[in-house]
């Protein structure tokens, strides 16, 4: 078996690696660089259940080691997404995980029964901490009880798995973690953006017409790790990590705090080709570091805790 | 096709207050064919500067596999690019987006070029191949002052060349604009590049025309995955239908999206 092979609910994983939802588009255009085969999986971007235009722009805006973006989720809507962008997916054998989103409850609810019917698609990836809209997105994804229950329903009308996006703009992610596992959640991935600003120094006024944007990008990596490393010990249900990874090293590192699979976001911009630069360069990386499989790595952090309590003991 | 490649610099000269000129050596320029396309840049190795920074092609030297780049040192990106000195790797990610349709121009044609600032580079090239197909090209170049201005006398070499300054220090006081009106310049076709209000203005007083304008806007992966640089269309200017600068344009019919 390859070193990298990983088994998720709903996925069957050649290599842990994949594009996160928002910096993928649906493929099209990173599929000029490198064949999609080569992927993990594929996060696609998120849909709602109609299309939506997003927020006025400037959309982004960079900041020390990362960025800013207020993009809106800006999608051609469920119709489109099923007849038009994962029909053309299905030229390649990466499941795709699904990334579903709304202003409503009835939203949610809507896009999971229809897209997870797809035979493209593996798993669903509920996005309830997108902070770049004003109704729903974030709103779910904040009060435990509410992520709890919005869980629970898709849970109810989905095909397949559901992995629940989490945010960090919270005071206790483990709460909301604990709470939508509780509800159901098969998988959980972590961490969307966290919330930012960032000013003119002219006008003194904020760069995104939204005001505010969701940071991503190297910066918030070490915010990201320490999140997977709390909440990969409170849980039993598998976590795909994502938050400024760029590099095999950085893969490792998640699996250290506790994911069991990865997803690679802003870099894709910098790097067109980075997730296959980083799935080349990961059994290499294993072997220097003493592995035989990735799965060895997993939650390495807390474990050697244990280890480290058991032997005093 | 789109290339990833570390092109080498050949030569860098600081030809205007804070503007650049930089010329790269690399395989991709044989992708180079259109001109108004631009490149999206890797200023150093590493995290910091994240992102990459679109910049459009001026000059396309094929037989020499080069390109030049012209760029104001503004931020910090453009700035750390400013210091690369010939031998200097750069990692450009390009050709990219759709440039300016020189073919909607015939021989004997007069096309007008409109460019503001650092709007001016990609005319250079389209001038350059719109003379080489027998086009008489007129070009208004606009900057903020003289100390500003750059390739005004490479863009008289090849036509009849108007200059603005805002101060006055150099041609006429004033926009661009303000050349048009004073002379009455009559074109087949007007292509442009620079500030938005520039673009809006020529938008308006050149409706019905054959134009094609440039747009700026700020990118996020410049291939058209990331939907940061999005614009309405005219004919659904409120609605969900969209065009992408990066990958649609940057180069769009006068008319086409939302200024």
């Amino acid at each position: 078996m390859s070193m990298l092979q990983v088994e998720l609910p709903g996925l069957s994983l050649k290599n842990p690696v994949m594009p996160a939802s928002g910096c993928f588009g649906f493929g099209r255009e990173y599929s000029q660089f490198y064949d999609l085969n080569r992927l993990g999986a594929i996060m696609i971007k998120a849909t709602t259940p109609e299309p939506r235009f997003g927020n006025p722009t400037p959309r982004v805006a960079e900041t020390p080691a990362g960025m800013l973006n207020a993009i809106g989720l800006q999608n051609p809507g469920l119709k489109k997404v099923l007849g038009e962008e994962l029909t053309w997916l299905e030229q390649f054998e990466t499941p795709i995980i699904a990334n579903v989103a709304g202003s409503t409850e009835t939203d949610y609810i809507e896009v999971a029964r229809e897209i997870s019917k797809a035979p493209n698609v593996h798993a669903l990836e509920l996005n309830i901490s997108c902070p770049n809209v004003k109704t729903g997105g974030i709103a779910f994804g904040t009060v435990p009880e509410m992520a709890k229950e919005l869980t629970m329903k898709v849970k109810a009308v989905s095909q397949v798995p559901v992995y629940v996006k989490l945010s960090p703009n919270v005071t206790n992610i483990v709460e909301v973690a604990k709470a939508v596992e509780a509800g159901g959640a098969d998988g959980l991935t972590m961490i969307n953006t966290l919330l930012g600003m960032r000013l003119d120094l002219k006008t003194g006024k904020p760069i995104l017409a939204n005001k505010t944007g969701g940071l991503s990008g190297p910066s918030i990596k070490p915010v990201a790790t320490r999140m997977i490393h709390d909440v990969s010990q409170q849980v039993s249900i598998p976590i795909i990590g994502m938050g400024g990874v760029q590099s095999a090293e950085d893969v490792i590192e998640f699996f250290y705090a506790g994911a069991s699979a990865v997803a690679v976001g802003t870099a894709n911009f910098v790097d067109p080709l980075v997730c296959p630069n980083i799935i080349d360069r990961l059994p290499a990386l294993l072997t220097e570091l003493g592995f035989g499989h990735i799965s060895e790595c997993m939650g390495r952090s807390w474990k050697a805790n244990e280890k480290l309590t058991y032997n005093r003991a | 096709m789109i290339k990833n490649e570390i092109c080498t610099v050949v030569s860098q000269e600081q030809i205007a207050d804070s503007i650049f000129e930089l010329t790269l050596k690399g395989e991709l320029v044989s992708e180079m064919s259109q001109p108004g396309r631009f490149v999206h840049v890797k200023v150093t190795a590493g995290a910091e500067p994240l992102l990459r920074r679109p910049i459009s092609v001026a000059n396309i030297n094929p037989s020499e596999s080069q390109f030049t780049m012209i760029y104001r040192a503004e931020g910090r990106g453009t700035q750390l690019l400013a210091e690369k000195k010939p031998g200097d790797g750069v990692d450009i990610l390009g050709p990219l987006g759709n440039g300016f349709p020189v073919e909607e121009a015939e021989a004997g044609d007069t096309a007008l070029l409109v460019g503001g600032g650092i709007g001016i580079p990609p005319l250079y090239e389209l001038a350059k191949q719109l003379t080489a197909k027998g086009i008489k090209i007129i070009a208004v170049l606009g900057f903020q002052s003289a100390s500003a201005a750059f390739y005004e006398k490479e863009f008289a070499q090849l036509g009849e060349t108007y200059v603005a300054t805002i101060d006055g220090s150099l041609g006429t006081k004033g926009f661009v604009t303000n050349v048009l009106t004073s002379r009455s310049i009559l074109a087949d076709v007007l292509y442009a590049c620079g500030p938005i209000p520039m673009l809006k203005a020529l938008e308006t007083s050149h409706k019905g025309q054959k134009a094609f304008l440039s747009l700026e806007k700020r990118m996020g992966c410049g291939i058209g995955a990331c939907f940061a640089c999005v614009c309405h269309t005219a004919e659904d200017p409120e609605g969900h239908s969209y065009k992408k600068v990066c990958s649609d344009g940057p180069v769009f019919r006068a008319g086409e999206v939302i200024l």
